[in-house]
């Protein structure tokens, strides 16, 4: 059935096909409407086999998800900017304790300057945190990617969180057409949750307790090949979804009229919703421009930006986000992928920071940062890093 | 016996409980309640954060001295300063 709703309400409808056991969160701007379109589910009697958890912090809310992920329960949270800061201690217990529970996370910058708009900073600065994270364009995708998550999550060769950003306001408070699928449909491509190891009652047991040195690092290695192994099964998981409801998305990234083109901008977000007009509308004037869209920054896709970078001959990293020392995350990344590649592909590869604190990324930006990739490919490199959109001094003459 | 890592389940589980650690040989300071101060209000047990005092048949706390690491709360919310902290054995 197709429903007009914003991105949070596409979320809290995602989290109740679901059907969790248990569901704990804690309001924060923009985050706070999934909160209260939860509460409406459970206010009706529409999630009458679930358990809501009211906490009085970010950090209680995971730790009580946590808690009923090892009873053996399949959890649901969500939150935003400084609420996921403040669960980081815990998203490092919950990735070690393998607990596959699905959080969303609304893109919001971090503080100070104070804000409350758009900007990835937040998610990403969870990286090494042994969360997957995914990063949704459109409502639709957000609530296909909830139910898609638990399923890759709770494959038994991963066993890891797995976190779904979406933009803040452009998706959050945003309204779109989403086909929200019958119950009976996703019952069957996701069944009930089966965990290997739970707490049971009775039987008296630790869960994460002390390992000496000599077995630490084998621990660690086991959840570092199940993020690398949950590549196969997130291509896989997203085609048997687009078998069953028509939707998929392109696995691990999105080549968007990509096969011919020179020059390609790669980013993710709501951000790529913008730059494909921009790209449909560069084709007309005999541009040969594409997109490539990431989706998953963990794991992160570094076959496919290998083959991209073997078909382009520029390539433009554009993100709304920036690691203070040096360039964006993603730039860094997809720099890191190239350098042992095998087939050697070498492009032209520049940073474009922009949209940082929810500021527009709009047609013309798009188009800019397109035509100063091509200009620079064929002319040097000015600078490996440029902050598009920056509002400078007025050079003196 | 250190495993391979094929050889591990995805998270450390141990089988034995906590109750096995006594934590009491930590302790430096050693809790004495005078139970003619006492008033049973229950003070120290309510804030014992180990969960190392218990409530006898009378109503009166006691102290379980495997478990007491000595951090002294207990003496410091007793309302009658029946608790003292002393370097005595904690046997």
């Amino acid at each position: 059935m197709k429903q007009v709703i914003t991105g949070n309400s596409a979320t809290a409808y995602g989290a109740k096909l679901s059907r969790p056991g248990v569901i704990s969160a804690y309001p924060i701007t923009p985050q706070t409407t999934i909160v209260e379109y939860i509460a409406n589910f459970m206010a009706d009697g529409e999630l009458e086999n679930t358990q809501y958890i009211k906490v009085e912090s970010e950090h209680s809310a995971m730790a009580s998800c946590i808690s009923a992920g090892i009873a053996g329960s399949r959890v649901f949270t969500a939150t935003s900017s400084h609420g996921l800061a403040l669960m980081h201690e815990v998203l490092m217990w919950a990735a070690g304790a393998r607990i596959p529970m699905v959080m969303v996370n609304v893109n919001r910058a971090m503080g100070p300057p104070w804000s409350v708009w758009a900007d990835h900073q937040d998610s990403i600065a969870q990286r090494d945190t042994g969360w997957m994270q995914v990063f949704a364009e459109n409502n639709q995708e957000i609530l296909d990617l909830v139910i898609q998550s638990y399923k890759i999550a709770e494959n038994s060769d991963v066993m890891l969180p797995n976190m779904i950003t979406q933009d803040a306001f452009y998706l959050s408070h945003t309204v779109e057409p989403v086909d929200i699928p019958e119950q009976e449909a996703v019952d069957e491509f996701l069944p009930a949750y089966e965990p290997d190891h739970t707490v049971n009652i009775g039987k008296r047991q630790g869960f994460g307790s002390l390992v000496m040195p000599d077995n630490y690092m084998e621990f660690r290695y086991k959840m570092a090949k199940a993020m690398d192994d949950s590549r196969n099964i997130i291509k896989k998981t997203d085609a048997e979804f687009g078998k069953k409801f028509g939707r998929s998305y392109g696995g691990m990234m999105e080549f968007y009229k990509c096969e011919d083109a020179d020059y390609v901008l790669l980013g993710a977000g709501t951000s790529v919703s913008t730059a494909r007009q921009a790209v449909d509308e560069l084709r007309k004037e005999g541009k040969k421009v594409g997109i490539a869209k990431l989706r998953y920054f963990r794991p992160f896709p570094y076959e496919e930006v290998r083959k991209l970078a073997s078909m382009v001959k520029g390539i433009g990293v554009f993100e709304r986000t920036f690691t203070f020392g040096h360039g964006g995350p993603f730039y860094n990344e997809v720099m890191g992928a190239l350098y042992n590649d095998p087939a050697g592909s070498k492009p032209f590869i520049k940073n474009y920071i922009l949209g940082l604190g929810g500021r527009d990324v709009k047609l013309d930006d798009v188009k800019d940062v397109f035509k100063n990739l091509e200009h620079e490919t064929n002319n040097g490199i000015t600078e490996e890093v440029q902050w598009h959109g920056l509002l400078k001094p007025q050079e003196v003459k | 016996m250190a495993k391979t890592y094929d050889e591990l389940p995805i998270m450390p589980i141990s089988d034995t409980s906590s109750e096995g650690v006594k934590t009491g040989s930590w302790r430096t300071y050693m809790p004495v309640i005078d139970l003619k101060k006492c008033v049973k209000c229950n003070n120290c047990w309510k804030f014992c954060p180990d969960v190392a005092i218990y409530i006898g048949e009378e109503g009166f706390p006691h102290v379980n001295y495997d478990y007491c690491k000595g951090c002294g709360i207990c003496a410091n919310e007793c309302p009658t300063k029946a608790i003292n902290m002393t370097r005595g054995d904690s046997e």
